[in-house]
């Protein structure tokens, strides 16, 4: 047996990078990952396991991996605005948003979360395997003389999400939690660490996603637990993180989008705001609007017998068309789903199509995206 | 989980079992805890030629795909159909009743190549 998408090495070679929690997810007697240079947990009791539990009660993710990047000054809203896509000065002090930081090109250097503190402080989360580069990105357009700080090292980040998310976390903190919005934040102690709580996540599911210094977090992580052990709460990995946002049809860097995609072939038009003025990527856009997008991303469904994974191709009339740039079995539907880069006159519900799973191609359909939205 | 004795295995996590002429093949306890939730086999068919260190099927779970190999060369006999509805049963039965092929041994096998239950399970003691 020798396995082809491979998540499963467990010798970790030193070089490996750890979060605060990293002691204590082997403790729990997590299977660890290298996942993008960061010795991550992909599962503790199984992803379908985890997954359910996410879905039906309440979850918690280590996320400590993810990169934060903190812009201050005068002129930083200018600043944020002219780096990433969607439209920073409509943010309210304490909302955040979901938002592109592209390549004059047009394609992504990253996908983040606009947070503003205030309109001279903006914070914004960003991938783990990226956040090197999107600091030297942003920091290198700096005109505006704003601080640009790497603040990654100041941060851990916890995710607790599922509908007892809240819940749990109000256990946990004075800050009356429901009354944060979907997409804003409150910073406030949290089982007594000073906190920045946001009402985002990854998962298709309500949550809170704590910010907090490395020094606390093994003890909020345990809080949390103990906190939510009424509701059955469990320790989560990036295997159901994975298959939840699938789900959702949330964006995975280096899957659903990467230096080579533009928004609008991510099906992420959504984020980009044409009419705010000039801002990094805007005049590749405007061009490729005018030209017209060629290529789109959209969901499937597998008909025939067999699994969509990352990569394989995915053809229209048996001629090869297209990519999956994410595929795996749904644990809540029990289908197997996917997201494939499409020629745009088949990137809607309704296509047939095939994906080429070992050599032979097998029927799928494309559908109508979020597989899965919560009930509110 | 008891790796039976009268089992020989690979280091891909197969174990074979031959009574007779015909040798009884799955994946080992190790391969379907590192797999995880178990939820697609691939089988050949009745009929098929496997061949010794070759692909003759898959397993997936929720987050991979692996390829399983012949542990011995034979024409497959019989494919074990319940997998195809359960699958799971990989993940709780994987050395008895979650067999996957029975083979037909070619005349004079060589099972030189194979672990003994003891030397696998020291085998995957020093992998992880």
């Amino acid at each position: 047996m020798e396995t082809e998408v491979s998540p499963l090495q467990e010798n970790t070679p030193p070089e490996l990078k750890r979060t605060p929690l990293h002691a204590a997810h082997r403790a729990l007697g997590a299977r660890m990952v290298d996942f993008g240079g960061w010795d991550m947990p992909v599962q503790y009791s199984g992803i379908v396991d985890e997954h359910n539990t996410v879905r039906n009660a309440v979850g918690v993710f280590d996320v400590s991996h993810m990169g934060e990047i903190e812009i201050r000054g005068p002129e930083a809203m200018r600043f944020t605005d002219a780096v990433t896509t969607n439209a920073v000065a409509k943010l309210k002090d304490g909302q955040a948003h979901y938002s592109g930081l592209l390549y004059e090109h047009g394609g992504f250097v990253d996908d983040i979360l606009v947070h503003r503190v205030s309109g001279q402080h903006f914070f914004l989360c960003v991938n783990a395997s990226n956040q090197e580069k999107d600091f030297e990105h942003i920091r290198a357009q700096n005109r505006l003389d704003c601080e640009v700080e790497f603040a990654s090292p100041r941060y851990a980040q916890i995710a607790i999400q599922g509908p007892k998310a809240l819940e749990t976390a109000q256990k946990l903190t004075k800050t009356d939690l429901a009354a944060i919005r979907y997409y804003w934040f409150a910073d406030g102690e949290f089982a007594g660490a000073q906190a920045r709580m946001a009402r985002t996540g990854y998962t298709g599911e309500d949550g809170i996603e704590v910010y907090i210094a490395p020094e606390h977090a093994v003890r909020v992580w345990n809080a949390i637990l103990d906190a939510g052990r009424p509701m059955g709460i469990k320790p989560c990995g990036l295997g159901a993180r994975n298959t939840l946002r699938l789900e959702a049809k949330m964006a995975l860097y280096g899957h659903e989008i990467g230096a080579s995609i533009s928004p609008f072939e991510a099906d992420l038009g959504w984020i980009v705001k044409m009419d705010k003025g000039d801002f990094t990527g805007r005049a590749a856009l405007a061009r490729q609007l005018e030209r017209g997008v060629t290529r789109k991303l959209v969901g499937f469904e597998m008909r025939g017998r067999g699994i969509a994974r990352d990569g394989y191709e995915a053809a229209v009339d048996g001629v090869p068309a297209g990519w999956v740039t994410s595929g795996s079995p749904s644990p809540t539907l029990n289908r197997n789903i996917g997201i494939a880069m499409l020629p745009v006159e088949h990137a809607k519900p309704g296509e047939k199509i095939q994906v080429i799973i070992r050599n032979q191609p097998v029927e799928a359909e494309t559908v109508p995206t979020p597989f899965y939205k919560r009930t509110k | 989980m008891n790796y039976p004795e009268d089992y020989r295995y690979t280091k891909q996590h197969e174990w074979v079992h031959v009574a007779g002429s015909t040798a009884t093949v799955g994946i080992t306890d190790h391969a379907q805890q590192e797999l995880g939730d178990i939820v697609y086999v691939d089988l050949p068919k009745p009929g098929t030629k496997v061949e010794k260190g070759k692909s003759f099927g898959s397993v997936e779970s929720v987050k991979a795909v692996s390829d399983i190999y012949a542990p011995i060369s034979g024409e497959v006999l019989e494919m074990n159909e319940g997998l195809a509805t359960a699958p799971e049963k990989l993940n709780e039965d994987p050395h008895k009743s979650a067999w996957l092929i029975k083979l037909k041994l070619d005349g004079n096998a060589d099972f030189s190549h194979l672990l003994s239950a003891a030397d696998y399970q020291m085998y995957i003691g020093t992998e992880s």
